[in-house]
């Protein structure tokens, strides 16, 4: 049973890479925009996993990095600066922002640590609007260029695509390899109980302050995609609606499972644009769906769907079908 | 205290909040000895082992390790000087597999630790975490668990092993067991002091007791004096010296 759960697994990872690989042909250019902007809200998403779903502590102000990563490609590339740099410089800069927004974390937990975070990303966003010289305010920062690797542009949709595709595939590497390393397991002990952790001897200080620095450092990056991807951008999309909307992808793939920020960014990113047929109703039954999800598999999709593959075989192991003390996700090995 | 004592307590205050626990508490624990703290629930024994393992803040008094003042040092600090603490209850982590589990015993460890070489050592000591290695850790039984716990905390060689209440939740033979882990572990050295309800059968296996009333020592004394003590039998009234079922 376990194999066949793996055996499903790497089936509809594959499945899905194909489709990734081809879709640009299926598509006509809005549908790879849509696709494109799938890609960027992911590896925000799989920031925002760590710091949440693996690491166990409450961000809203994900959105506040993706801005602020996009701010600094667009600003700086529109000045003559390479993508390159760029891009780098976003991703460390929320690193550092990101390690700093951790401390109040040491101190306050749960609903106290996201109105901090919700305050900075409030805050964020007003010195988008408000500080002209430096963002253009309302007025937003125009003709961003896309970037070339190797001599090649990948200013058109298409080439850009798969840009961000390979952005995508090389972050997901490096988010699995850190999970499946001693880091990984530190943060899920933290996350699962902080005290016993701490008992050990897990320096619970430096991993939450990782968690956050990490989960920041993917919202620079993705923001810095995202900037080459519209090529214009103004403080809207950076409110904290987005970061609700990341914390929404995050939990309702399933918070703390590798793939629920893929799957979540499909609910999150494709599935209004399919529901708007519907027309004005798309958004209301699209709340309605989040919340019958919610109602029926608080653990999001993928925990939903590790609860109908795991065999309920546990019995054998004594008179206590134990579940956690907490909704925390059961995994298995991968 | 003694001078051959490898952990002293000396008037130690501390508490929750307001509400102070410990009222002064003194006691030694003797080098390379099993010690037992019995004493009535509430009476602040989790609280001092807390205290001791810098979990709780002591409000005045000291704590000593090994010559050393350790008072209030944070537990990362506590395991690299050589002390382990394995709480009450359950206390693996139950997301992660075994293997994992037992890795996180070495989380204080220097850089240049043999991990590899004493995970092999840990799982040749304790088979059943060999082969349960790669499952997740809730889904060990109860005594399992406890093994797992005590492996873990013997991962970086501590000098001494604070342990509360093992034996709760196990049946008879596990605790015997678990008896027979904690004298071996004396015999290669380790200080073990462990918290016992089941004073009678605690006592039996240790070479000292501590009882514990309101936050103070009120005996110290080697453990078959205290077993042969009236005063105790009245101390544990319908409480833990009740006759072990034999
Ligand atoms: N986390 C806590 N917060 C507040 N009070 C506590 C806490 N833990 C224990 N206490 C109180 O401290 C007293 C001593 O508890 P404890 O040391 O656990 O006793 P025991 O001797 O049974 O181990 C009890 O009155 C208990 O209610
Ligand atoms: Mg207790």
């Amino acid at each position: 049973m376990m194999v066949s759960k793996k055996t499903l697994a790497v089936a509809a990872m594959a499945l899905s890479v194909v489709f990734l690989l081809v879709a640009p042909f299926l598509f006509k250019p809005y549908g790879v925009f849509i696709l494109s902007t799938w890609v960027v809200m992911t590896i925000a998403a799989i920031g925002l996993n760590l710091t949440l779903g693996y690491a166990g502590q409450v961000s809203l102000a994900q959105a506040a990095f993706v801005g602020i990563g996009s701010y600094i490609t667009a600003y700086l590339t529109t000045r003559g600066w390479p993508f390159w740099s760029t891009y780098m410089l976003a991703g460390t800069s929320c690193f550092i922002v990101g390690w700093l927004l951790g401390y109040p974390a040491l101190r306050v937990q749960h609903h106290y640590l996201a109105f901090v975070t919700l305050a900075f990303n409030t805050l964020v966003y007003l010195i988008f609007r408000n500080e002209e010289w430096l963002t253009r305010g309302i007025y937003g920062i125009m003709n961003i260029p896309r970037p070339e690797v190797l001599g090649w542009s990948m200013a058109k949709p298409i080439p850009f695509y798969y840009f961000l595709l390979a952005h995508l595939a090389l972050i997901s590497a490096a988010t699995w390899a850190l999970i499946q390393s001693p880091w990984g397991r530190a943060f899920i002990a933290v996350r699962e109980n902080p005290i016993r952790a701490l008992s050990l001897g897990v320096d619970t200080r430096r991993y939450t302050l990782m968690a956050f620095a990490l989960g920041a450092g993917l919202g620079g990056i993705s923001g810095s995609l995202y900037a080459a991807l519209v090529q214009f951008i103004d403080p809207t999309p950076f409110a904290l609606g987005l970061s609700l909307n990341l914390l929404l992808m995050v939990i309702v793939g399933g918070s703390g499972y590798f793939f629920g920020p893929f799957l979540g960014a499909v609910v999150a990113v494709l599935l209004p644009e399919w529901l708007r047929f519907a027309q004005g109703y798309y958004l209301m039954g699209y709340a309605a769906l989040v919340m019958l999800l919610m109602i029926f598999c608080p653990t999001g999709l993928l925990g939903f769907a590790d609860r109908l593959l795991t065999p309920k075989a546990k019995s054998d192991s004594g008179p206590n079908p134990v579940l956690p003390d907490s909704a925390a996700p059961q995994k298995a090995a991968g | 205290m003694a001078t051959d004592d490898i952990l002293t307590l000396e008037d130690v205050v501390g508490g929750y909040g307001k509400q102070t626990i410990l009222n002064g508490l003194s006691f030694g624990v003797r080098r390379g000895a099993i010690t037992t703290v019995i004493g009535p629930n509430g009476a602040g024994k989790s609280t001092a082992f807390k205290a001791v393992f810098g979990i709780l803040a002591v409000k005045a008094g000291r704590i000593l390790f090994d010559g050393q003042e350790i008072t209030n040092r944070p537990p990362r600090q506590l395991i690299a000087d050589g002390i382990c603490y394995v709480p009450q209850g359950r206390n693996i982590f139950s997301e992660l597999s075994v293997a994992h589990n037992l890795e996180l015993g070495a989380a204080a460890a220097p850089p240049d630790f043999p991990l590899k070489q004493r995970m092999e050592a840990a799982m040749d000591r304790f088979p059943v975490l060999r082969k349960k290695a790669g499952q997740q850790a809730s889904t060990l039984s109860g005594g399992e668990q406890k093994m797992l716990e005590i492996a873990r905390g013997l991962m970086l060689d501590p000098k001494l092993m604070l342990i509360d209440e093992p034996s709760i939740g196990l049946s008879p033979i596990l605790v015997g067991e678990l008896f027979d882990l904690l004298r071996d572990m004396r015999s290669r050295g380790i200080t073990v002091l462990m918290i016992e309800q089941n004073a009678k059968r605690a006592l039996e296996n240790s070479d000292y007791g501590v009882v514990l009333e309101l936050g103070r020592t009120r005996i110290q004394d080697r453990a078959e004096k205290i077993l042969a003590d009236p005063r105790i039998a009245q101390l544990f009234l319908g409480g833990g010296l009740e006759p072990a079922p034999a």
